[in-house]
């Protein structure tokens, strides 16, 4: 028997976009394969490795952890709305300047988490950048040169504020 | 301006696609391919009695079901053995799907193909296997002493057998030498096992085209050409009607090296027999179970040596824990005896190995392969033979090391490929020198006893390995300068986040004298480079690198040759400066290379302005020769291989402090310092990137990675919450120093990269705690539990 669908709309990097989802269906599914978003990544399907981290109405979640029924009628940011337009945003444009990606698979977890990070608190000390991509794994750069990326962010953005 | 770009810490070509989510990893292909899913093995060890197949049929979506039954002629046989090897005796590969028998948990046993794959895994739920259970083999010297054997025909479960010996100069054996040595040690260590763990797991997307009975297939593999030729062996296609495309690929580390996986022949030939598209993309349990692991071994060591520490004679015995299957061979034990030696002149050398299965999923090689076991052994040796004397460690290995003026140095050993272990290059006591410096060896001391004053427990480990990079046999590169004066370069190997796109762009503009603005780079595209071996032991900037170098000084030289007939000028007075051939010192005598690539194609039809100007009427051309002057090819463009004669040898140091606390044993890496000598380097920056993953990667192996089997096979912390991948909080900062020394033996003078950052870390970690807690540390990975063990044993 076919499953039931639901209608859902999500309002996805300042798009409204509508989507017919089985009630299992994850946001990152969803995100991925029902709206063709491909920039969010899926690591582990379980919550742990970040890289499907989006900011739902602003704040970082696990979009594996996240069936898209109960985000209806939210807003999404993923990391092909970080962007103006042509122009990275502060962070992208960091994290390029400091070889802050390898192979680029976590790399939208990352950029989500500090997005919202800076945002919240836009002069972060060592700690509060170390505690802020703890929750995000990485298996190629080491860290270092993400954390050194989260610091430029900072530095571009309020150089440009 | 300048176009020497070789060396410079240029920012990635591959960056902006990646950051703005427009990357295209497996998965984000085929949005409407049918989607596979396995049922895979929850016993480590059985036999199949039936698989009912019954009450998965109703599944809205089900598309097909396929058992090992179903599997036509060269699908039904085993995976090929990639690499042979006269010891290998006993090498054994898997079925695609599990016949009558399944030797360790994850085994693939069934595929279902459905509409998605929620609905492909609804099948897979309902699909009933009857097991009959069998012993299962685990641990390596429970399996080399069982009766029980993981495949029948292997007796003592052993695989395979090497020994490699190097007499002493006066042709005594090393155990010979042992026993009359001044001073002897005999102790075990142990390694447990890890795995490479890309974010990406692995992944196939087949696309059938029936009208023109080709196949195109996507993988996320480290190979895409060798996975073209299996593919095309496997289903029995001509080769020139099959592709195999490596889209980006997210991480690697030596797992996707492996080929063909089951899914990487399944997939293919379901989307032919269905005719339509299907995609199987890896879930991370089934990464953790049916993919491959590496590390694990045992290891019985006896070294005798002199009052200044230098070893005149090292006997290993190792046993090498290689799973339920050996699809590449030997290489990591392989590695692992024959890089053992590191930087040092051993008096002589004996080295046994013996590759045992088990019921546990297959070994094969992870970043370092067998060289971090090697490392690990070595090391502790030497810190051995210096708490034995009362010596400092860096002076006991400064009194072992080869000297700078040695070189070439045989090791008197045959490595990976096959080749002699020769040495090209080095400077082992100026890296030591270096590192010293670098981490504050000399005065560490004064910190240590500072420090315990106040109740701290500090210790410094040291570790020192030679990595042998770039082996062969061969990579090629093709370099094209169209008329729009672009410059497209391929070449067959694959990257997974190395920056290859920047890095041979930067040789090829560098050698061509173009901005580099107008280099694109291709890599893992059979469509576009069909010649290649693969992207493992930091072999890519190595091979590749040579042979994009090589095919751009014949692309230079043609370039040249066409200039001066049309400068009229001889091609020794030209030189090449940001797309522009000119007469040296005559910047006014020029011709673009884009016109230079117009004159190399004489054409008939003029469809652009450009193109008019390379026809017969255009002039420039003598009567008195055909137009494609003999001997040359139409165009502007070039191809090359480079083939080593050996691999070339790279070699690094590491040093850390650690803290260990007196009262939860909990071990924080305070500082951790890296000498890294890799030749020449292209571009710093991302050398020093992957120096920073490995060490972090080496962290995860020295203090948080590794695999829990229990007694029934089962892998208990399959998982990313039960296996500690480190995060940035337990990663330290790394301070890097580079040391350059050439190799001899390639044209741009480099030496491989990719996995030096964690092949000492566990050798470093290891010296360090001992150091600060007076403990000796045989085993890794060492959790404060462990530690905590240690402190109540001792």
């Amino acid at each position: 028997m076919p499953e039931q669908a639901h209608e859902i709309t999500l309002v996805v990097n300042g798009t409204v976009r509508r989507a017919e989802v089985p009630g299992r269906r994850l946001l990152s599914d969803c995100l991925r394969h029902d709206l063709g978003l491909t920039g969010t990544h899926v690591g582990c399907e379980h919550g742990v490795c970040g890289c499907c981290t989006v900011l739902l109405d602003g704040e970082p979640v696990r979009s594996c952890l996240t069936f898209a029924v109960t985000v209806d009628g939210r807003e999404i940011t993923t990391v092909e709305g970080l962007a103006d337009g042509d122009r990275m945003s502060p962070v992208q444009r960091a994290f390029a300047e400091c070889h802050g990606l390898q192979c680029g698979f976590c790399t939208p977890g990352f950029l989500c988490t500090v997005t919202a990070l800076l945002r919240e608190n836009p002069a972060p000390t060592e700690e509060e950048v170390l505690e802020g991509v703890s929750g995000n794994l990485c298996r190629c750069t080491g860290y270092q040169n993400i954390l050194k990326a989260v610091h430029r962010a900072a530095e571009i953005m309020a150089e440009e504020s | 301006m300048t176009t020497r770009l070789f060396g410079e810490p240029v920012q990635r070509r591959e960056d902006p696609r990646l950051l703005t989510g427009r990357g295209r990893y497996l998965d984000d292909l085929g949005p409407d391919a049918l989607a596979a899913a396995f049922v895979r093995s929850p016993h480590a060890h059985a036999l199949i009695r039936d698989i009912d197949v019954s009450a998965a049929l109703d599944v809205d979506g089900l598309v097909a079901i396929y058992t090992w039954e179903d599997l036509p002629d060269r699908l039904a046989e085993p995976l090929p053995l990639l690499i042979p090897h006269p010891a290998l005796t006993h090498g054994r590969t898997a079925h695609p799907l599990a016949r009558e028998r399944v030797r360790h948990v994850g085994e693939p046993v069934v595929m279902v193909v459905a509409r998605d794959r929620y609905l492909a895994e609804d099948a897979c739920a309902l699909i009933r296997v009857d097991y009959e259970l069998l012993k299962p083999v685990v641990g390596v010297e429970e399996a080399a002493q069982s009766a029980q054997p993981v495949h029948d025909d292997v007796p003592g479960n052993v695989g395979a057998h090497l020994v490699q010996e190097v007499p002493s100069a006066d042709g005594r054996g090393a155990r010979e030498v042992i026993e009359g040595a001044p001073h002897t040690l005999a102790f075990r260590l142990d390694v447990e096992r890890s795995a490479s763990m890309p974010l990406e797991g692995r992944g196939v997307y087949a696309r059938w085209d029936a009208d023109d009975a080709s196949l195109r297939v996507y993988s996320s593999t480290q190979t895409s050409t060798s996975v073209r030729m299996a593919v095309a062996a496997k289903l029995g296609l001509p080769l020139p009607k099959v592709e195999v495309i490596a889209p980006d690929v997210g991480g690697g580390f030596g797992v996707k090296i492996v080929h063909p996986w089951p899914e990487e022949v399944l997939v293919p030939w379901a989307a032919m027999l269905l005719g339509r598209e299907v995609k199987w993309a890896e879930d991370r349990r089934e990464h953790f179970v049916s993919s491959a692991h590496e590390r694990a071994q045992v290891q019985f060591v006896r070294v005798g040596f002199d009052d200044e520490g230098r070893v005149l004679g090292l006997e290993v015995n190792i046993l090498h824990d290689h799973g339920a299957y050996t699809p590449y061979g030997i290489i990591v034990p392989i590695i692992t005896s024959t890089q053992l030696p590191g930087p040092y002149r051993l008096g002589s050398y004996r080295v046994e190995f013996s590759s045992i299965y088990t019921n546990t999923v297959q070994v094969t090689p992870y970043r370092g392969a067998g060289r971090p076991q090697a490392v690990f052994c070595m090391e502790r040796t030497m810190d051995r033979i210096a708490a034995h004397l009362g010596l400092d460690r860096t002076a006991v290995r400064a009194a072992n090391f080869i000297q700078p003026g040695e070189f070439p140095y045989d090791q008197g050993l045959i490595f990976q490929d096959g080749r002699p272990l020769i040495y090209d290059s080095g400077d082992y006591p100026e890296s030591l020198r270096m590192l010293k410096e670098l981490i504050g060896w000399d005065s560490f001391p004064g910190l240590k006893a500072e420090a315990a004053r106040e109740g701290r427990r500090l210790g410094i480990g040291i570790g020192c390995y030679v990595e042998g990079t770039g082996v062969g046999p061969y990579e090629g590169g093709h370099v094209q300068v169209t008329s729009d004066g672009r410059v497209h370069v391929s070449t067959g190997l694959t990257s997974q986040g190395q920056g290859h796109e920047t890095a041979f762009a930067q040789i090829a503009a560098t050698e061509l004298g173009v901005p580099l603005d107008r280099v694109s780079v291709v890599t893992g595209d059979t469509r576009r480079f069909g010649y290649a071996v693969g992207t493992f032991a930091s072999r890519a900037a190595v091979m590749s690198g040579n042979a994009i170098a090589l095919a751009c000084r014949k692309v230079r030289e043609k370039a040249l040759r066409i200039a001066a007939d049309a400068l009229e000028a001889d091609p020794r007075d030209l030189e090449i400066t940001d797309g522009v051939v000119h007469v040296t010192g005559t910047p006014a005598a020029a011709v673009p290379l884009a016109t230079v690539a117009v004159l190399a194609n004489p054409l008939r039809y003029a469809f652009d302005a450009e193109a008019a100007r390379a026809t017969q009427f255009a002039g420039a051309s003598s009567f008195d020769r055909p137009p494609v002057q003999e001997g040359q090819e139409p165009g502007l463009e070039g191809r090359d291989y480079y083939s080593p004669i050996r691999s070339t040898f790279a070699s690094g140091m590491h040093a850390a402090i650690v803290e260990t606390d007196p009262l939860t044993a909990e071990i924080r890496i305070l500082r951790y310092a890296v000498v890294h000598d890799c030749g020449n380097l292209i571009n710093p920056m991302i050398v020093e990137g992957q120096i920073h993953g490995g060490v972090a990667q080496g962290v995860g192996g020295a203090l948080y990675e590794r695999m829990v089997y229990d007694g029934h096979g089962q892998l208990l912390n399959a998982s990313f919450m039960d296996f500690l991948m480190p995060y940035a909080t337990e990663v330290p900062h790394v301070e890097t120093a580079h040391l350059q020394t050439p190799s001899p033996l390639n044209p741009l003078g480099i030496k491989g990269a990719g996995e030096a950052g964690v092949i000492p870390v566990s050798a470093v970690i290891a010296a360090a705690v001992e150091d600060a807690e007076g403990i000796p540390i045989d085993r890794m990975p060492i959790s404060p539990s462990d530690l905590f063990g240690l402190r109540g044993a001792s």
